[in-house]
This record gives C-alpha cells, sequence and structure tokens, in this order.
C-alpha cells in the first residue's frame, strides 16, 4: 500500500507530461487529418486530405526514394563506421576511448552548423569544385554536387558516422577476448574468427546504429532543404511544406500519420528481434 | 599479419578522423578569414566577423533564448524522466512495459511528425506559440534519453543501499533524497548537460513551434539564405563549435564517473 503511493508520486508526473504532449497531439493530429480545412471547425468531416494523398503517386514515389536514401545512408554510415571500431577495439588498447572520443567529437556540434559546413564545400563556388579545377579534372564550377540527392547522401553519412560508430563501439567492447583465444586455439585463421565470432556479436550493435540512424533520417528535411535543391527533395519536405507554402495542415497532418505508421511498424518488427530499450528492476 | 592490420586500421582512422573534421575545421577557419565569399584562398586575418557578432542583437537575442529554452527544458526533463527512473528501475509494476514503451516513443519518432502533431495541438487549443511551446517540445524529445541514463545506472546498484538505510530508520522519501539522488547524481548530471546540448542545437521541433522569438539555430537557418550574412552564420557556428566542445569533454567526464560501476554491496 505504502509502496503504490510512493510508485504513484513518482510515476504520474511524467505519465501526466507525456498524455498531454505526447499521447493526445498524436490523436488530435490524426483528428485532424479529417479536417476539411486547416484553420476550420472538425464538423462536418472531410476525406479531401485522404483522397489528395492517396490519388497522388507522387507522394508515394517520394516516400519510397526517402525510404531508399535513409537506407543507403543507414549502411554507408554503418559501412564506414565498423572497420573504425574494429580498430580501436582490438587494436589501441588503453587509448581506444580518447580515440573514438577524438573521432566523434562532431557529434555534438550542431547538425545545422555541420551541414553548413557542407553547404559550403560543396557549393559551385565551393572548396570541392575548386579543388576539382585546380586539379584539371573539371573546367569550370559548375554545381556538380551541390543541389542533388548525391550531396544529401554525402552530408547525411557525414552526419550519422559518429551515431553509427557508437554502438557498434560498446557491442565490441562487450566481446571477450577469451572467445577470440578460444577460436585461434581450435585451430580458426583470423578471417574465420571474424565471421564466426566478432561478427555475429556486434550484430546488435550494428542492429541499434542502423535503428538511430534510419528512423530520423526518413523524416529529414532540413538537409535536403539546405543541400538537396529540387532534386534532392524528401518526404519530410513535403509535410513541412504543407505547413508553410502550401498552408494544408489536414494534408500534412496525414503525411505525418502515414510516416508515424511506416516507423511504429518497423519499429515494432524491429523491437521484437533485438529490443533495444529494455531496462532491467534490480529490486 | 596483425602489423599489417594495425597500420592499416590507423591509417583508415586518420582519414575518417580527417573527413569528420576537416568541415568543422574549415567553419572555424573561415570565421577569421578577411573576406566574405567562403572561397579559398584566404585573404588574410580578421577579426571582423566576431566584433560584427558582439552587435548583432538580433542573433544575441536567439542565443539567450536558446539558453533559457535549453535551460527550463533540461531541468524539467531530468526531473520528470528522473522520476520515471526511479519508478522503472526500482518497480515492477502493472503497465511498466506499457510505460516504458510510449516513454521511449519519443526517441524513435522522427523530428518532424512531433512538431507538428504539437503545433496541431497547440493550435487546436488556441496557444499561442512562444519560447514555452519549444521547451514543452525540448522536454518531450530529452525526457526518454534522461530516463534510460539514470536508468542504467540505478540499476548498476542493488536495491539493498535504499532497503538498509530504511531498515536503520530513514523515512522513504529520506532514503530518496539522502541515498537514491546521490547514487544516481553523476547520472542526472549528465542527462542534465546532454539535455542541455541537444536542446541548444535542435532546429526541427524549434522551427515548427517558435512564435515572434527565435532560438539561435533557427535564427542562423533563417540567415543561411543570404550569402552576405553567411560569414557571420560561420562565425556563430565558429563559436558554438567551441563552446559545444567544452560542454562536451566536461559531460564525457561525468559521464565517464557516472557509469562506473561499483561493486554490489
Amino acid at each position: 500500500m505504502e509502496n503504490k503511493r510512493r510508485l504513484f508520486t513518482l510515476i504520474t508526473p511524467p505519465s501526466v507530461f507525456l498524455l498531454f504532449f505526447f499521447l493526445i497531439p498524436l490523436v488530435i493530429m490524426a483528428l485532424y487529418t479529417m479536417k476539411s480545412s486547416s484553420f476550420g471547425p472538425l464538423f462536418p468531416l472531410s476525406f479531401e486530405a485522404f483522397t489528395s494523398f492517396f490519388s497522388n503517386p507522387a507522394y508515394f514515389v517520394l516516400l519510397l526514394s526517402s525510404s531508399q536514401l535513409a537506407l543507403l545512408t543507414a549502411i554507408l554510415s554503418i559501412l564506414l563506421a565498423y572497420p573504425v571500431s574494429y580498430y580501436l577495439v582490438f587494436y589501441t588498447g588503453s587509448r581506444r576511448v580518447i580515440l573514438l572520443t577524438l573521432l566523434i567529437l562532431p557529434a555534438w556540434i550542431s547538425y545545422l552548423l555541420r551541414v553548413l559546413a557542407w553547404k559550403v564545400i560543396l557549393g559551385s563556388e565551393g572548396l570541392l569544385n575548386q579543388l576539382l579545377i585546380s586539379a584539371g579534372l573539371i573546367e569550370n564550377g559548375a554545381p556538380i554536387l551541390l543541389f542533388s540527392q548525391a550531396a544529401v547522401l554525402i552530408t547525411l553519412v557525414y552526419v550519422w558516422i559518429p551515431f553509427a560508430a557508437l554502438p557498434i563501439f560498446a557491442a565490441m567492447e562487450r566481446i571477450d577476448p577469451r572467445l577470440h583465444e578460444a577460436a585461434a586455439d581450435l585451430g580458426a585463421p583470423p578471417s574465420v574468427t571474424f565471421w564466426r565470432v566478432t561478427f555475429p556479436l556486434t550484430m546488435p550493435g550494428v542492429a541499434s546504429a542502423f535503428f538511430f540512424v534510419f528512423i530520423p533520417t526518413l523524416g529529414e528535411w532540413v538537409t535536403p532543404n539546405l543541400v538537396g535543391g529540387v532534386s534532392g527533395i524528401m518526404y519530410g519536405n513535403l509535410i513541412q511544406d504543407q505547413f508553410g507554402r502550401a498552408l494544408n495542415w489536414p494534408l500534412g497532418a496525414l503525411m505525418s500519420m502515414v510516416l508515424l505508421v511506416l516507423v511504429g511498424v518497423f519499429s515494432y518488427v524491429f523491437n521484437r528481434f533485438i529490443p533495444i530499450t529494455e531496462v532491467p528492476v534490480s529490486s | 599479419m596483425r602489423q599489417t592490420g594495425k597500420w592499416l586500421g590507423l591509417g583508415y582512422y586518420l582519414l575518417l578522423l580527417l573527413f569528420l573534421q576537416l568541415p568543422i575545421l574549415l567553419l572555424i577557419v573561415f570565421s577569421f578569414n578577411d573576406s566574405v565569399l567562403l572561397v579559398f584562398p584566404l585573404r588574410g586575418f580578421t577579426l571582423q566577423w566576431y566584433r560584427e557578432l558582439l552587435q548583432a542583437t538580433e542573433l544575441i537575442n536567439a542565443a539567450k533564448n536558446s539558453l533559457l529554452i535549453g535551460l527550463v527544458s533540461s531541468v524539467v526533463a531530468t526531473a520528470l524522466g528522473g522520476a520515471a527512473a526511479i519508478a522503472i528501475a526500482r518497480y515492477n509494476f502493472p503497465g511498466r512495459a506499457f510505460f516504458l514503451n510510449v516513454a521511449t516513443l519519443p526517441l524513435v519518432i522522427p523530428y518532424v511528425v512531433l512538431a507538428v502533431a504539437l503545433l496541431i495541438l497547440f493550435q487546436a487549443l488556441k496557444i499561442e506559440l512562444s519560447l514555452w511551446t519549444i521547451m514543452i517540445g525540448h522536454t518531450i524529445i530529452n525526457m526518454p534519453y534522461v530516463m534510460l541514463i539514470v536508468a542504467a545506472r540505478l540499476s548498476g546498484f542493488a536495491n539493498n543501499l535504499e532497503e538498509a538505510a530504511m531498515d536503520l530508520g530513514a523515512t522513504y522519501w529520506g532514503t530518496l533524497m539522502r541515498v537514491t539522488l546521490p547514487i544516481s547524481m553523476p547520472a542526472l548530471v549528465a542527462a542534465f548537460l546532454s539535455s542541455f546540448t541537444m536542446s541548444f542545437d535542435e532546429f526541427s521541433l524549434a522551427f515548427f513551434l517558435a512564435g515572434t522569438q527565435n532560438t539561435l539555430p533557427v535564427y542562423l537557418y533563417s540567415q543561411l539564405r543570404f550569402p552576405s550574412r553567411l560569414p557571420l552564420a560561420v562565425t556563430t557556428a565558429a563559436v558554438v563549435i567551441m563552446v559545444s566542445v567544452v560542454i562536451l569533454l566536461f559531460s564525457e567526464w561525468l559521464r565517464r564517473i557516472g557509469t562506473h560501476r561499483p561493486p554490489k554491496v
């Protein structure tokens, strides 16, 4: 009884906050998809947003291409982060933490500023172009990279490498070195040890890296806006547009709901295989 | 064999380090460059942009707003997330799994969706957008991080420290204040600091939920459209970078203390 009251006191404030500013907003957003105009009353219900969303294949195409871009971003950042984590954990001994910290330092620097840096690098007057011109590879400063999907991909991979490296590094650190010794004692060459011991044991880290890169990238709109131009827009830009220039809140709400459902299904399936947010009770 | 691997690894590490750090160093270099255009060759050293920074009242205002939002939302997130962490780490109650799922959900929702949902809520309730609305958004995204960091710390300690205190006659709330909180302190401070840096940098939610008052990232974003304002934006970037690095090093240091697991009693 006593215990119940204490628990109640602890759990009520965060629950109430989550209810009012997280769950209820999602419900209201769901209702907004059935409004007839951005600022009018809810009733009579209208399904205009649904018809315009589901009758326009361009929205699906964009959702698909954004998913592909997010997938590619996640895979590339993991591929780039994996070898470096491997090197740090298995080759650098006690200095690995300081070396890792140096590497992931940029992750704490404002996301917007990191994107800005790439705008400076990729622009038509940018560094990359100047480098290519002085190397004689191209004639004049054409914006070959800025305002394209490639620019978005490069920038996003740059932004996410540190976040991919962290969980992989942590998973590798947990591997008992005796397992490697045992594999070697049993005659396994290093490549076999890697594929049959190390690699399977790092999968949880790879999975959570994938998860934490893929989801935010799927809803990305700032990077495409700054370096992507027209050909680099993503699904998130579509949502932002409905609340900005296009001013169609019901449609924007519906687009958000679609993204939410997509992410929800993905996380649910994912979490069944790899529980990422488990906290043990220690009482 | 192992030697080759070592050199290859080192080479790769250095390349990746260069790739990750170079863009940041570039911004810092350009903040001292005596030209409006962000192109090489550099035109010479100047502190002009830093002087202009001190007079850019709009920018300073935005920075103050960001500081305020960061402080308030981190304090609230730390208090709420800390309470939730104690509850989930110390009690097994019906609905615990549900609570954990809902409370960690903001981690896996794209910010644009959350921003839109909150924007709609405030519009439906006729609440005018202001710094408060941004604070609420930032509290929601920071709470799960605080909760997970503090819960991880607490589950490293057996509950019998608290039990011992109560056996010796301490009340529950006395124990909470004098045993549980001190145990969680390094995690709480680290969680607070990472919440603060996250809020200070956050753009997407702030963009949607800002009223007439801008935060620093929203202000910077608005400046990026004008090429002539770019040097000032870059200089702001340089200052923010240097400050973030200091905060980061401090919070890393605390986290290291915080996650150091003592032997179980």
